[in-house]
């Protein structure tokens, strides 16, 4: 007999949990999208917001507001700061410059969140409760229907700023051509700057979401590892590429760890969705919803 | 030593790639090789000469990547997992069949050379950022197969103890014996990829990396040499990653994870993309980095720190120190140490003039 509330459950908690991963993975299809540039370091961006709410919160009493509050003004600091300090130098070179340059910067990151805050598990408390919701036969703990409910409506956002505001039509033009871009009178790097900004809202978001549900340490980054299909499923510059992409990865590694874990002894969750990203690359390599890219001399 | 050159006097081709560029060239190479070969195995104590070792490992994998990435402009964030591939595989073949060291150490490096490959197939249609992407993808792949696939990685924590590599009967077991045995790889990897970059196939490479269409324009298979500068990189990956299994005397993957492809990208980001020199100082700079921190923490942290407190500082400090490193040369000096070295020697070429 083939338990349908397993799988049931299963798909459920996936959808949840991948849209928690679109959440990240917006950060990183947002830089993408206005600079052509890849951050690497995206998980880290959560890690250290996840740092900085939970210290805030643990060590300086401070309410879930005002804590939540730093975290979202450090993270939009730190992301103009970074793209200041070290993108901007970077613009023209290499694709293999701009990674190396974040995965520096993860590394950095990395050493400096436990060197500072100290390497034990941090929790980060937020004022809801962590009794599943029971739904018919499905289970659903509330952090993560929160975390679902910011990313669709951070999707929602994001949609309107980029083909309805002013800005956002801007950042489009950036994203689709530098040079063209600046004749017509667009600050390219403000752009820039904006969208490191941006991915800092995201990623403080995620920090929060993340950091309650896994606890905060210097493994939270390993969240940025999951990006990585998602954006690639989905096509590295679409928004709504992010939430399909995370929805597909969050599926089908919960589910193919809910069979395939007993059978293997583990690990399938984080083997899995690599596995559908190299099939997503031989035979679609521009993802979902991903924009062609036509090369010319 | 005193020369000054008074032109570019080259009227062929030949001349223009040859190794030695200048007959004062061929001394300096002779002597640098009669004080590695002779006097640094005998003057240096085990200590300083573990440490040789492990830079002479670091460089073979760090030239094997600049060709991947410096010359042929790819990039691959996998080499970690390529080295694993050819380490385990020679680990099998020394244990299960008994195979000598001079068979084992090539399967190693072939068994590599073909997962390469297979992984560059993408190549061909992704690029850049999607490449990038595409082999890390490769190495969580290959580390969970080791991993969970207990006829490859011999059970028991995934580690395979290999026996020491023997030469005429009489195995290679002291540090001393092991520089030697380890300088000769070395030497073979630095003329092998001196040579490859003059040829016809490192002129290839360069002319994708440079523009890949019209590369494809003059007659160059790209498909053909981009899947070539994989294997050959993944060969160079699989044999450090045999060496490192010899030297340590036991194969594990925890020895080859994402962290070490990333360092032997900064290897060759801080020593210079696209030369072999390069890929020299930049491994002893990134094997001498973690050493003489510790070194430093160990003899100057406890003046500030507690015990306790330095040992939690070293890894993170290298960590943070590594990431500033990478960024620095990436914004500041993009051709690396490399460069570096050629201002300097250029400006003493010349002195006491400007130019």
């Amino acid at each position: 007999m083939f338990d349908w509330q397993f799988l049931l459950l299963l798909i459920s908690n996936g959808v949840l949990l991948g849209l928690m991963y679109s959440l990240i993975a917006l950060g990183f299809v947002l830089v993408y999208k206005a600079t052509d540039a890849i951050n690497f370091a995206q998980g880290e961006f959560v890690m250290i917001a996840g740092f900085v709410v939970a210290v805030a919160m643990g060590a300086y009493g401070a309410p879930w507001w005002l804590a939540a509050a730093v975290g979202l003004v450090g993270m939009i600091a730190f992301g103009f700061g970074l793209e200041r300090v070290v993108l901007r130098p970077l613009i023209g070179r290499p694709t293999v410059a701009v990674i190396m340059a974040t995965i520096g910067l993860a590394a950095i990151l990395r050493g400096f969140g436990p060197l500072v805050w100290g390497a034990e598990t941090r929790p980060l408390p937020l004022p809801i409760s962590d009794e599943p919701i029971t739904l018919g036969p499905l289970l659903i703990p509330p952090i993560q229907l929160l975390g679902a409910a910011v990313s669709l409506l951070f999707l929602a956002g994001f949609s309107w700023f980029f083909f309805k505001s002013r800005k956002g039509i801007a950042m489009r033009a950036v994203a689709d051509d530098q040079q063209v871009a600046m004749a017509m009178g667009i600050n390219v790097q403000r752009y820039f700057a904006l969208a490191w900004g941006m991915a800092g809202v995201v990623s403080a978001l995620g920090g929060i979401v993340w950091g309650n549900l896994l606890g905060v340490d210097v493994h939270l980054s390993l969240v940025g590892l999951k990006v990585f299909p998602v954006v690639i499923l989905g096509g590295l510059d679409s928004i709504p590429g992010a939430v399909i992409g995370g929805l597909i990865v969050g599926v089908v590694e919960n589910v193919a760890a809910g069979y395939l874990d007993p059978l293997v002894g583990g690990g399938t969750k984080d083997f899995a969705p690599y596995m559908l990203m190299i099939a997503a690359l031989m035979f679609r390599p521009y993802g979902i919803f991903g924009k062609r890219i036509i090369e010319r001399v | 030593m005193i020369h000054r050159e008074c032109g570019v006097l080259k009227t062929t081709y030949r001349a223009d790639m040859a190794l030695y560029p200048l007959p004062v060239a061929r001394k300096t190479v002779a002597a640098i090789a009669i004080l590695f070969a002779l006097i640094v195995p005998l003057v240096l104590d085990q200590y300083y000469l573990s440490i040789l070792n492990l830079i002479f490992i670091a460089i073979v994998g760090a030239i094997g990547l600049n060709i991947l990435v410096g010359y042929t402009g790819q990039i691959s964030v996998g080499h970690g997992a390529f080295m694993s591939v050819g380490a385990y595989t020679a680990a099998n073949f020394a244990v299960r069949l008994g195979f000598p060291f001079w068979l084992s150490l090539p399967l190693g490096g072939l068994m590599a050379a073909l997962v390469g490959a297979i992984v560059g197939i993408p190549s061909l249609r992704i690029k850049g950022l999607y490449l990038a992407i595409a082999t890390l993808a490769a190495q969580f792949i290959i580390e969970w197969v080791i991993n969970h696939f207990t006829w490859i990685s011999g059970g028991v924590q995934a580690s395979i103890e290999v026996p020491r590599p023997a030469l005429f009967g009489h195995a290679i077991a002291s540090q001393r014996e092991m520089y030697v045995f380890l300088l000769v790889f070395v030497v073979v990897a630095i003329v092998a990829a001196l040579n490859l970059m003059r040829s016809r196939i490192g002129r290839a490479f360069i002319a994708i990396r440079d523009q890949d269409i019209a590369a494809q324009i003059i007659g160059i298979d790209i498909f053909r040499y981009k899947l070539l500068a994989f294997a050959i990189s993944s060969f160079y990956a699989g044999v450090t990653g045999v060496l490192y299994t010899y030297y340590l005397g036991i194969a594990n993957y925890e020895q080859f994870q994402i962290g070490v492809s990333i360092d032997y990208l900064a290897m060759i980001i801080i020593g210079g993309l696209g030369s072999i020199l390069g890929s020299i100082l930049g491994a002893i700079f990134v094997t001498l980095l973690p050493i003489a921190i510790r070194w430093f923490m160990e003899s100057f942290g406890d003046l500030l720190f507690s015990e306790a407190a330095v040992h939690n500082l070293i890894p993170n400090l290298r960590l943070i120190l590594f990431g500033l490193l990478i960024i620095f040369f990436l914004v500041v000096e993009p051709e690396g140490l490399n460069r570096l070295w050629r201002n300097i020697r250029n400006y003493f070429r010349v002195w006491p003039f400007a130019y």
